[in-house]
């Protein structure tokens, strides 16, 4: 059982057969040795673009199926039937399962705090959105491995709870611009009237309109990954990021905060740094840090909430990045 | 009559002003077509997900992408 599981995991979700096909054709068709220099970067390369565009398809179609129960009509409609802790659970799980993008936060913003949703419960689901989804922890499983995907997920949930809540506490509504609340609340929802048809024609939409909005920053990432693999010097690295410097951490999230990328760009750059020494905390502080916080994105956060709010906001997100990064490379041994 | 297309330039608003245009003119209405393309004043729709449709002031969908037959049937009715 436990047998097949493995070969299960690194056949499909590892793509054990892409490396070995791979490894053949740098040999044979490029006439590189996959051990060099050149061949390994080459090598780290095409797996890795083939590989992140098979799983993203599949999940992006699979996870958009999921999505289309779940409209943001009827996210804030049962967000509107908790309160307390409880709607902050909530938010920050349901924000795993819809579709969200940076471009999508204002009118989801504008949309939640109209129909009278506290703040504390918008921003657990803010946060939630673009740091966890299920796309990327099925990604991390096979970049890492299943026990660090999984920590992953629990630790970016908890941010996303304690983050909401603690906005919530400090009573920040007088820190939102004044037409959000007078927007008015539009309930059309389509979730009962859609035909299995309809979700699936939803579902390829999304993976063509992701794909075509990601690739780039997929290239990019895994150009970057390839570099630092097989041509920045390890000792380089191990100075600036390397598990013994207790500014690592810092220095990621001073990188990622203002840089603007998926996640599914930016999680080679994490497998790369990983391989190269530096602590699994940094790598994830990392990818945290560009994917939840990015100018763009505090650009159009700030056409309708006061610079205070939007102060507190990403304070509290880079210090909780900040401090899961050294917990994890303080717990790292348990994950690897 | 006015009609809005709200979303910011993406492939399915096109869709959606086309479908729209095919609409008035096969129901012999004088619409003039309008595109909201800033996030703000889309989101003062207060609608979650683009393409919105917006017939003279009133969001009549959100989300999806109507066929020329389903916005001739609520131009008809409005």
């Amino acid at each position: 059982m436990s047998d097949l599981f493995v070969w299960l995991n690194d056949q499909l979700l590892r793509m054990q057969w892409l490396a070995d096909l791979v490894t053949v054709l740098v040999r044979d068709g490029f006439s590189l040795d996959p051990a060099s220099q050149i061949g390994g970067s080459v090598h780290f390369f095409i797996y890795d673009v083939i590989k992140i565009f098979i799983l993203l398809s599949v999940l992006i179609f699979s996870i958009s199926y999921v999505q289309s129960y779940f409209p943001p009509e009827r996210t804030r409609r049962i967000l509107g039937q908790r309160q307390g802790l409880g709607a902050n659970v909530l938010a920050a799980l349901l924000g795993t399962i819809t579709p969200f993008c940076s471009c999508s936060s204002i009118p989801l913003f504008i949309g939640f705090t109209s129909a009278g949703l506290p703040l504390a419960v918008t921003f657990s689901f803010l946060i939630s959105s673009p740091l966890v989804d299920l796309a990327s922890v099925i990604l991390l499983a096979s970049i890492f491995n299943w026990s660090i995907a999984l920590a992953y997920v629990t630790i970016g949930l908890v941010l996303a709870v304690l983050g909401g809540t603690l906005i919530g506490y400090l009573k920040l509504e007088n820190q939102v611009e004044a037409f959000v609340f007078q927007s008015p609340v539009s309930d059309h929802d389509h979730d009962g009237a859609i035909s299995r048809r309809e979700r699936l024609t939803y579902a390829t939409d999304q993976v063509t309109e992701i794909v075509h909005r990601v690739w780039i920053y997929i290239l990019i990432g895994v150009g970057v990954g390839a570099a630092i693999h097989n041509w920045i010097p390890e000792t380089f690295i191990s100075v600036v990021l390397g598990q013994d410097k207790w500014w690592s951490v810092l220095v990621a999230t001073v990188a990622g905060v203002p840089m603007y990328a998926d996640i599914f760009g930016t999680l080679p750059i994490a497998e790369a740094l990983v391989q190269k020494g530096v602590g699994l905390g940094t790598a994830l502080t990392f990818m945290m840090a560009v994917t939840a916080l990015s100018l763009p994105s505090m650009i159009m956060l700030k056409r309708v909430v006061k610079l205070p709010l939007l102060a507190v906001f990403i304070g509290i997100v880079t210090v909780g990045i900040i401090l899961i990064g050294y917990i994890f490379n303080a717990t790292a041994h348990l994950f690897v | 009559m006015i009609i809005k297309i709200l979303g910011s330039g993406c492939k399915k608003c096109v869709a959606l002003g086309e479908n729209a245009k095919a609409a008035a003119q096969a129901a012999a209405i004088d619409a003039k077509i309008e595109k909201v393309t800033d996030i703000v004043a889309i989101a003062s729709y207060g609608i979650m997900s683009t393409p919105g449709l917006v017939i003279d002031e009133k969001v009549v969908s959100s989300g999806r992408v109507l066929s020329a037959s389903e916005i001739g049937a609520l131009l008809k009715g409005s």
